[in-house]
């Protein structure tokens, strides 16, 4: 064996690139790494001469992959078990190589040394060819966002180096690679014992006008910082030090600079960047992704961890569910039912699948299907499903931002999966303090509220239910509805659970998001009742300033204030949705009469005892303070 | 950005991570260049501050002016510093320089059972060590957060994935995890950075009249110099360009056996 060593670099290089090497186990990945140690001269003094004294202390052949393989348990399997990572240096630069497992059971340490790198080796035996994990490889590859992939088809010693087998494995296997979007920069025949085409050409391949693996590397891309995408900050930490308040980060992708307006995610506060901070650096006024850095601010707002600071004019999503693709390493599989914890950027929250639209064989790319009463994604699959969040989190696309468009799950003490987030029709939801234009006049059209009132037989108002969960709100709301119906007026009812199906779907029970969720209803009567229509409300509304603010919005004597009140004993004896027993066992946070106030009404135009009246004792009450008689149309349903 | 610049951000984002995630936390020091430059980035991190106590493991078989080093540091940098020696194991005197321990069990007593006494007094649930992946092929398998169970054992068959620096920072009571922010970081990176930060390091490190320096440091009777004429940061930075010297060439304890550091580490060790 000759070594061809390469003069040793003394010039600093420039740059560092992340390889990390995949493919099927025993298809030679160790093997390639202390080969290309060798052959690049990069092997510490003496190592080679200890790798053969292992092996004869052993009586075993000698093995390249001992380099790689440290641990005795992998020396005494000849497999490697856990990813490793080694350096050496070319006259271009400096490289970390990645040498990660290719047996099935390992994929999590696969997975692990794969979302570290910038390009990835994915390694196939020539005589075995393309195997499960070649397919699965190649697949998280793209799902871990790794775009620059070549393929070296290795121990070619084996097939006489047969053209004619490298190419036949090379179109199969472009063939599977295209199929997921996969666009290898090359193939290359190698046989890694023998060093074929690895640092230099060799003699056995004649046929061979391709690049060898070293001309090949320093074709790759070093991952260039996203600094002209929009602003990310998630927020580690607030620190406060030396009677400054600082607020730790990295900045995942844009730029930052003193004097910008940041709007923080998801509590939607904003403040402006006072300062950046530093520590023996020198002072700048702009920081750009890839620095960890902290801020301070002008005006102090409430700030904590997992906040996502971006700049008002381009905020991610703020919403309480999304749709991803995901892998699951976890021994226990993904279940539906079952709450987990999401980590997205800095952010903690507990989630669940809402719903699986299709689970994956990452290596065949076929559906797995299941019973329909088995709704999880087991180990080392892969599965396109939608998560429900417990709380609104700040997220991006993950073909728009990488780092805010991605997540891991833990399932008790473990991270056991991630997943990145897909494109959907998200709502883009805009705060109350935002993109407000004092240039926005209310456009009245040539019909009068009259001219309808008289069409309609009645003019437009909201009728607004308040009371605590089971004090017969719904109940009445649709009765009523149906009666106004019946007698050929125009009454539709908004309803609390549906609103939050769809207008609403953002919003979870803290006070602020119940606060915007009224905002929003309100807002949504009063262009019901501006079209002449009777618009019946029914919401818990626990807070006496949000009605008020509903009420204002309104024009006088349109806002019929409801107070359906029924001892909280009698609502909690009704429960016709369950929700007084989850909350009561702690399974319900934040519900209205048990671990959140209500506060009732001061001056309501109606105020029905419902545990006294009946259902249609209550609406006649209402159809009698609103005046209405039956309509030359009226029709019952 | 510079690749310098790159190494430093993900190291104090690692550090930001665990002081937001771990109540009780600590940082090994063990004087060397390593723990040094860690230091360095701990106050990088926190604006000039080091918001957690440093541990020094004292096995007392130190070069003498490592200690003074250390004191001086203390002093100037205004550091919280927690001394643990195993004093049961030195009172019986059962050590390599007595003759009475092999290297490795000298090691395994002084250094890995003092730390594990250090973490218990204090119940410490976080300790950020000063490790690098290029140091040794046992450390190349390590996590930047890599959990130790209450016996202070490393399973290095079934590490946690660490992906998207999402790390693990979930664990039961009792169990720890060991916070390596300089994982990614190789010998060379740490001259380069010492270099621009102009860190102070201990001089142990540079050529002698002998033509002989430390390139890494350790206990006296296990920790030898190794031939050098590199006198400054500089020509230090120029050596480890051409050399094909393993670091750790000058422990004496990692050659007992084939497989005596993963041992070692598996059992606790730094």
């Amino acid at each position: 064996m000759n070594p061809v060593t390469q003069p040793a670099v003394s010039s600093a290089p420039t740059e560092q690139l992340k390889i990390v090497i995949v493919g099927h186990v025993d298809h030679g990945k160790s093997t390639f790494v202390g080969r290309l140690f060798y052959d690049t001269g990069s092997l510490p003094e003496g190592k080679f001469e200890q790798l053969q004294l292992i092996a004869e202390r052993r009586g075993v052949p000698f093995e390249w992959a001992n380099l790689m393989d440290a641990l005795q348990s992998e020396r005494d399997q000849n497999i490697t078990i856990d990813t490793a990572q080694i350096w050496f240096q070319t006259k271009k630069r400096q490289y970390v190589i990645i040498d990660a497992p290719g047996h099935k059971e390992f994929l999590k340490n696969m997975v692990t040394g794969a979302a570290n790198a910038e390009a990835a080796l994915l390694l196939i035996d020539a005589n075995e060819g393309v195997q499960e994990q070649s397919r699965r490889h190649g697949y998280l590859l793209n799902l871990l966002g790794l775009r620059q992939i070549a393929v070296l088809v290795n121990k070619m010693d084996l097939k006489s180096y047969s053209q004619e087998r490298f190419n036949a494995i090379e179109t199969e296997y472009r063939k599977f690679l295209g199929s997921i979007g996969v666009e290898p920069k090359c193939f290359i025949p190698i046989a890694a014992k023998h060093g074929d085409n690895i640092a230099v050409r060799g003699a056995n391949m004649p046929w061979w006008s391709g690049p060898t693996v070293l001309e090949m590397l320093d074709e790759f891309k070093v991952a260039e910082l996203p600094k002209d995408q929009p602003l990310r900050l998630p927020i580690q930490d607030i620190y406060r030090f030396d009677e400054r308040r600082i607020l730790a980060g990295r900045i995942e992708s844009g730029t930052l600079k003193v004097g910008d307006r940041l709007l923080f995610s998801p509590s939607n506060k904003a403040s402006t960047v006072k300062t950046i901070e530093r520590w023996n650096a020198p002072s700048r006024d702009t920081a750009s992704a890839g620095e960890s850095i902290g801020v301070t601010l002008t005006e102090q707002i409430f700030v904590e961890r997992g906040a996502v600071a971006a700049l008002e004019t381009a905020p991610p999503y703020q919403l309480t569910r999304f749709k991803a693709r995901l892998f699951w390493l976890g021994r226990a599989p993904f279940r539906k039912g079952q709450i987990y914890k999401l980590k997205l950027a800095t952010q903690e929250a507990e989630c669940e699948i809402e719903a699986i639209d299709r689970i994956i064989d990452s290596s065949t790319l076929g559906t797995i299907s299941r019973k329909e009463n088995e709704v999880f994604v087991g180990r080392n699959e892969v599965a396109e499903l939608t998560l429900r969040i417990k709380r609104p989190v700040a997220f991006d696309v993950h073909a728009d931002i990488v780092t805010t468009g991605r997540f891991v799950i833990v399932d008790g003490f473990e991270v056991a999966g991630g997943g990145i987030i897909a494109a959907d029709n998200y709502p883009q939801r805009t705060s109350d303090s935002l993109h407000k234009s004092d240039n926005i006049y209310w456009s009245h059209g040539k019909v009068t509220d009259e001219q309808r009132a008289r069409r309609n037989g009645h003019p437009g108002c909201v009728v607004w239910l308040t009371g605590l969960s089971g004090s017969g709100k719904s109940t009445i709301a649709t009765e009523l509805e149906r009666e106004l119906f019946n007698m050929g007026k125009h009454a539709y009812v908004l309803d609390g659970d549906n609103v939050r199906h769809g207008l609403c779907s953002d919003l979870a029970f803290s006070p602020r998001d119940r606060q915007e969720n009224i905002r929003r209803v309100g807002e949504v009567a009063k262009l019901f009742a501006d079209a002449g229509i009777i618009c019946i409300t029914a919401f818990i509304s626990p807070y006496r300033t949000d009605r008020e603010l509903v009420r204002n919005m309104v024009l006088d004597g349109q806002f019929v204030e409801i107070y359906v009140n029924a001892p909280i004993e009698v609502c909690e004896q009704r429960d016709p949705k369950g929700l007084y027993v989850k909350a009561r066992a702690n399974e319900i946070k934040e519900f209205t009469g048990i671990s959140a106030p209500y506060e009732p009404p001061t001056q309501p135009e109606i105020a029905l005892q419902t545990d006294q009246l009946t259902v249609s004792e209550s609406v006649a009450r209402i159809l009698e303070y609103l005046h209405v008689q039956d309509a030359d149309t009226a029709i019952t349903i | 950005m510079d690749y310098l610049s790159k190494l430093e951000n993900q190291s104090i984002y690692i550090m930001r991570e665990a002081f937001n995630k771990f109540e009780n936390l600590a940082m090994l020091w063990s004087i060397g260049k390593d723990s040094t430059v860690l230091l360095w980035l701990a106050r990088k991190a926190f604006f000039g501050h080091v918001p957690f106590p440093l541990v020094h493991v004292d096995t007392t078989y130190k070069i003498p002016s490592m200690i003074e080093y250390r004191d001086r540091l203390v002093r100037d940098w205004q550091l919280e510093l927690i001394v643990g020696k195993n004093e049961e194991v030195l009172r019986t005197g059962v050590t390599f320089p007595n003759g009475k321990a092999t290297r490795v069990e000298c090691c395994g007593t002084l250094k890995k059972d003092g730390l594990k006494q250090v973490l218990d007094k204090h119940h410490f649930t976080g300790v950020i060590v000063g490790v690098r992946r290029d140091e040794e092929p046992t450390r190349a398998k390590e996590r930047y957060f890599s959990p130790r169970d209450k016996n202070m054992e490393w399973n290095v068959e079934d590490q946690p994935p660490e992906l998207w620096d999402q790390f693990k920072t979930d664990f039961q009571k009792g169990t720890h995890i060991r916070i390596h922010p300089l994982l990614h970081w190789t010998e060379l990176n740490v001259w380069e950075y010492i270099e621009r930060e102009n860190i102070p390091v201990i001089p142990l490190y540079f050529a002698n009249e002998k033509g002989e320096r430390y390139r890494s440091l350790g206990c006296a009777p296990c920790t030898f110099p190794i031939n050098s004429n590199a006198k400054t940061v500089r020509e230090i930075i120029e050596e480890l360009r051409v050399t094909k010297t393993s670091e750790r060439s000058g422990r004496a304890q990692d050659k007992e056996s084939e497989d005596a550091f993963e041992k070692l580490r598996r059992d606790g060790y730094m």
